[in-house]
């Protein structure tokens, strides 16, 4: 199937947007100098990575797309030797990424391959649970180094210590260096993050893969009910929230705590009660870890954790406190989820007619069942507990940046690439050692004006699914599973490239996340913020769901969000809640407005708009 | 002729081993009924009662002699033999004690069925259906819309005359069945006055795939859906969870109803506005897709069931299974398994990263 090619779509550059490539690595470019790589850019097939990107890229939240660029890449080529694929590529048009899996041609290359892979692959499927423990170490202590890095600020005159310890280095060095500590620790931990996700997910992927050839019909949501954990570290959160909300209710404080929706001032009326102070204390042993969870899904600098934002929580615990006073149970049906779990395994399982295949089925569902809790449990720690504590120290750099007149706003440093900080670092730094006005301070606040001008206008632009030329066969597990790159994924794309006039439109179709069809009023809530509008028994809009938006599924209808696979957040909690959800929708917040009345089928992943 | 066996029995009193006394239609709704499934009621006049008729009667003696020195590759004297055999069962009454057994359940059926003079479908139930060749067992007559015991004691003779076609004593004679060991019975089951029906395979037809039941329906009876005059409405369910996964609302132009004048079926046009709307509502697809699986389960093999919904029934208790029948071609097919065996789950990630995943 052929797109448009990708030079002929970079080429018609927004106006007022030109020379916006610099805001990108070079290498992120689609090219027309270079013929060798023009050629391979025109004959691969690249998709727009709506999964991870609704939205275009800000320059510096580059750096969690080059790190995995780097990292499922090397895993896949350079570590596991997966033997008929290399990496995935990247390029950029208008701040939207595009990805493009790279096979490996040569068959005797592949078969040289194999044996590495099964020795490889094969050693860490072997020693699954012994090597994610050791994971969880690596993980944990790079999380405390994060944690204990300074941003230091530039003092006037360099405290008297330095002397009298003879340290021999200054705050200037401290902050160049620390900023390099700080962007490594976030390769590293990315590095970390796909050390089990490809296997991970190829153990699924053929899990799927053998369960749909027993049964063409059977949808994936199935198959991932009978291998997802019951007790996922990324439920514990909202598990907090539940024992703050009974907790409030015994100290006799759940009134103030639901007096007002601004944590500042419940916190301030607390203080003044005994009940109110040991609240309190119990809120606090449990912010750390558990209040890094990101309200949206970490990857963006925007996303900001209950501990940056405690009105979140607290609408949370609020909710539970009058789902508790209502004599509505709160807790998760666990008992029940498991139960249908097994029943869905066994029922499946019985309906096997083979032996042979039967027995297939028993080392796929124990091999999928022992890596996926892997799948679940990495995002709590990297994308919400590591990047919630390092979108923050990124702010301590730009408050350095504002002080010294680089930038207007701390929140400017987004729009500058992570190189482009070092080099501005070293402006800043050795303006302050020699007593001079930085260079940057006259130049940056106009370009990082002209950038946000660019990024507006790019957020207008419809970024094509696909574009060049998609191949016969996939053999990448990423692109198979988690872009859900298929027939029919690629002629839905090309179907929504025609969707000429959103305010007409009466039907979308996302994925089937979780079954069930209900009819009710829609409520588009484009963050975590605006859930206090949300009204019981409305149909829920987000761009997606993540852990700290939990408290908002004991209220809802159904759930639509536009970005997503069957196993996202929202479809996992909407499943457990025996809520309909329809998931990956691509631009429900776009299409949908508030009050409008919607039909969700969330089996056949359907929305029909009554207009 | 034995003492003990029944004239008439009801279905709930059959089972899958009553072939021999009630033929295979009548027992494999015993069956169901045993099952737990919900089958439109009725009773049989059994082979017991069949023998009893044509003994009394004095049919068998006469049809012997009919029969006698008939060769069976001259058509023109069979279709003469027939003709008369067939005229004469039609002719001659049932036993008064028959006749009393027979009105008595059909008086119990239509207060069962809170009708008086219930319409019912009178129909043959042959003991050796499943015998290569359907003709050995006679035409499978059906009559519908039946109503009064006179007329349901007439279509019973109309039922047990088919046995005699020329064609099926052609293949008697042909295949060396004594014409004394043929038996019939005959079903008498109350009419489903299908406000929608249709079929339903718990198998996917198009694929195998047994996670899925399949049903088709339309508005009125199910003759529409399964001549394949109309396109029906298309529903995939899943076995395990009962969810619809996928459906595909046609536009039904022609349904079959009754003309109660001629007490037949007659094909008449779908109301324009009523084309394109759902035949059968979410509810009831869900039911009978549970239903199906009951059956699948009792049989232990994937199934090909006929089904109605009743309008002269309330919602929950209105949905009935006409018929239910092993299905064929699926389970013919000798598939290989996907396995090889003795293959690990890193084999099998290994052959299928080598495979990928097909685009185009």
């Amino acid at each position: 199937m052929k797109f448009q090619n990708p030079h002929d779509v970079k080429a018609k550059t927004i106006p007022g947007t030109e020379g916006w490539e610099r805001m990108y690595p070079y290498q992120y470019q689609f090219v027309t100098d270079d013929a060798e790589r023009n050629q391979y850019e025109k004959d691969s097939f690249w998709f727009y990575d709506g999964l991870h990107y609704p939205e275009p890229l800000y320059p510096f939240d580059t750096i969690w797309d080059e790190a995995w660029y780097l990292a499922l890449s090397q895993f896949n080529n350079r570590i596991f030797m997966v033997p008929p694929v290399r990496g995935v590529d990247h390029r950029i048009i208008n701040g939207y990424v595009y990805i493009s899996p790279v096979p490996v041609k040569d068959g005797a290359e592949i078969g040289s391959r194999v044996p590495h892979f099964m020795e490889r692959a094969g050693y860490y499927y072997k020693n699954w649970d012994a090597l994610e423990a050791k994971w969880k170490v690596k993980m944990e202590s790079t999380i405390r180094e994060l944690e204990a890095l300074q941003i230091p600020s530039l003092p006037e005159m360099e405290h008297l210590d330095v002397v009298t310890g003879a340290l021999g280095e200054s705050q200037g060095y401290h902050l160049l260096k620390n900023y390099d500590d700080l962007i490594n620790l976030g390769i590293k931990c990315w590095q970390y993050h796909f050390e089990f996700l490809n296997l991970g997910y190829a153990a699924y992927v053929f899990f799927l893969d053998f369960m749909q050839k027993q049964f063409p019909s059977m949808p994936t949501q199935r198959v991932t009910q009978m291998i997802s954990g019951i007790d996922v570290i990324m439920y514990q959160p909202d598990e907090e929230l539940k024992k703050l909300a009974r907790k409030a209710i015994e100290l006799g404080v759940d009134g103030t705590v639901c007096s007002n929706p601004a944590w500042t001032v419940v916190e301030a009326a607390l203080k003044k009660q005994d009940s109110g102070t040991a609240w309190l204390a119990a809120v606090d042993s449990v912010r750390e870890p558990w209040f890094n969870v990101s309200t949206g899904t970490g990857w963006f600098h925007h996303d900001r954790s209950w501990n940056d934002q405690m009105d979140v929580p607290l609408s949370g615990i609020a909710t539970y406190i009058g789902k508790l006073k209502q004599g509505v149970t709160i807790e998760r049906p666990t008992e029940k989820v498991r139960a249908e779990r097994d029943r869905i395994t066994a029922e499946y399982r019985d309906l096997i007619s083979k032996e042979e295949d039967r027995k297939q089925f028993d080392e796929l569902l124990g091999c999928a069942k022992t890596v996926f809790p892997y799948v679940e449990n990495h995002l709590f720690y990297v994308e919400h507990w590591f990047h919630s504590v390092f979108w923050n120290k990124m702010r301590e750099v730009g408050a350095i940046m504002q002080q010294h007149g680089m930038i207007a706003e701390v929140e400017d440093i987004w729009l500058m690439r992570r190189d482009e900080i070092k080099t501005a670092l070293w402006d800043v730094v050795t303006a302050w050692a020699t007593g001079v006005k930085p260079r940057g301070a006259y130049t940056w606040p106009k370009e990082i004006l002209w950038r946000k001008g660019v990024m507006d206008k790019f957020k207008e632009w419809n970024a094509p699914p696909a574009i060049g030329i998609a191949p016969e066969v996939i053999q990448e597990p990423f692109t198979i599973v988690l872009w859900g790159v298929t027939n029919k994924s690629l002629a839905d794309w090309s179907a929504v490239q025609e969707i000429a006039d959103p305010d007409n439109v009466t039907e979308l179709k996302g994925f089937a996340g979780s079954p069930g069809i209900v009819e009710g009023l829609a409520r588009v809530c484009k963050t975590v913020a605006e859930v206090g509008q949300l009204q019981e028994g409305e149909i829920l809009v987000a761009p997606t769901t993540s852990p700290s938006w939990a408290p908002v599924f004991v209220k809802i209808k159904a759930c639509i969000t536009d970005v997503g696979g069957v196993m996202s957040h929202a479809a996992i909690v909407c499943r457990e809640y025996g809520l309909p959800a329809v998931v990956g929708t691509g631009h429900a917040t776009k299409i949908i407005k508030s009050g409008m009345m919607l039909r969700v089928d969330g089996s056949t992943g359907v929305i029909s708009i009554v207009r | 002729m034995s003492a003990d066996l029944p004239v008439v029995c009801w279905f709930e009193e059959c089972r899958r081993d009553s072939v021999p006394l009630v033929g295979g239609k009548c027992s494999s709704l015993g069956e169901l009924i045993g099952a737990g499934v919900r089958v439109p009621p009725g009773f049989a006049l059994t082979t017991e009662g069949f023998r009893r008729f044509m003994s009394e009667a004095g049919i068998d003696r006469e049809i012997s002699t009919l029969l006698r020195g008939l060769d069976p590759q001259d058509m023109t004297a069979l279709e003469a033999a027939s003709a008369s055999i067939r005229q004469q069962i039609e002719a001659r009454p049932f036993s008064m004690e028959t006749e009393d057994l027979v009105a008595e359940n059909y008086r119990k059926l239509s207060v069962r069925c809170c009708m008086p003079a219930v319409p019912v479908a009178v129909r043959s139930s042959a003991t050796a259906e499943d015998l290569p060749g359907a003709s050995f067992a006679g035409q499978q007559d059906t009559y519908l819309w039946i109503r009064g015991v006179d007329e349901v004691l007439h279509h019973m003779r109309r039922c047990i005359s088919s046995l005699y076609t020329g064609r099926a004593i052609a293949y008697r004679a042909n295949h060396g069945f004594a014409d004394e060991e043929v038996a019939i019975s005959v079903g008498v089951q109350k009419m489903a006055n299908s406000y929608t029906a249709g079929v339903m395979f718990t198998i996917h037809p198009a694929n195998g795939d047994r996670s899925v039941i399949v049903i088709d329906s339309n508005f009125g009876f199910g003759e529409s859906v399964v001549s394949g005059e109309v396109t029906p409405d298309h529903f995939v369910v899943n076995k395990i969870t009962l969810d619809i996964i996928d459906r595909t609302i046609s536009q039904k132009e022609l349904c079959y109803t009754v003309d109660l004048a001629t007490q037949q079926s007659i094909a008449v046009e779908v109301p324009f506005e009523r084309q394109k709307v759902q035949s059968l509502i979410d509810d009831e697809v869900t039911e009978l897709a549970w239903m199906g699986k009951q059956i699948e389960k009792h049989y232990g093999c994937p199934m090909d069931i006929e089904w109605a919904v009743d309008k002269d029934l309330p919602a929950g208790g209105n949905i009935f299974i006409l018929q239910a029948r092993p299905e064929t071609v699926w389970s013919k097919k000798q598939q290989a398994p996907l396995a090889a065996a003795g293959a690990s789950a890193m084999d099998y990630i290994l052959s299928g990263m080598l495979e990928g995943k097909k685009l185009n």
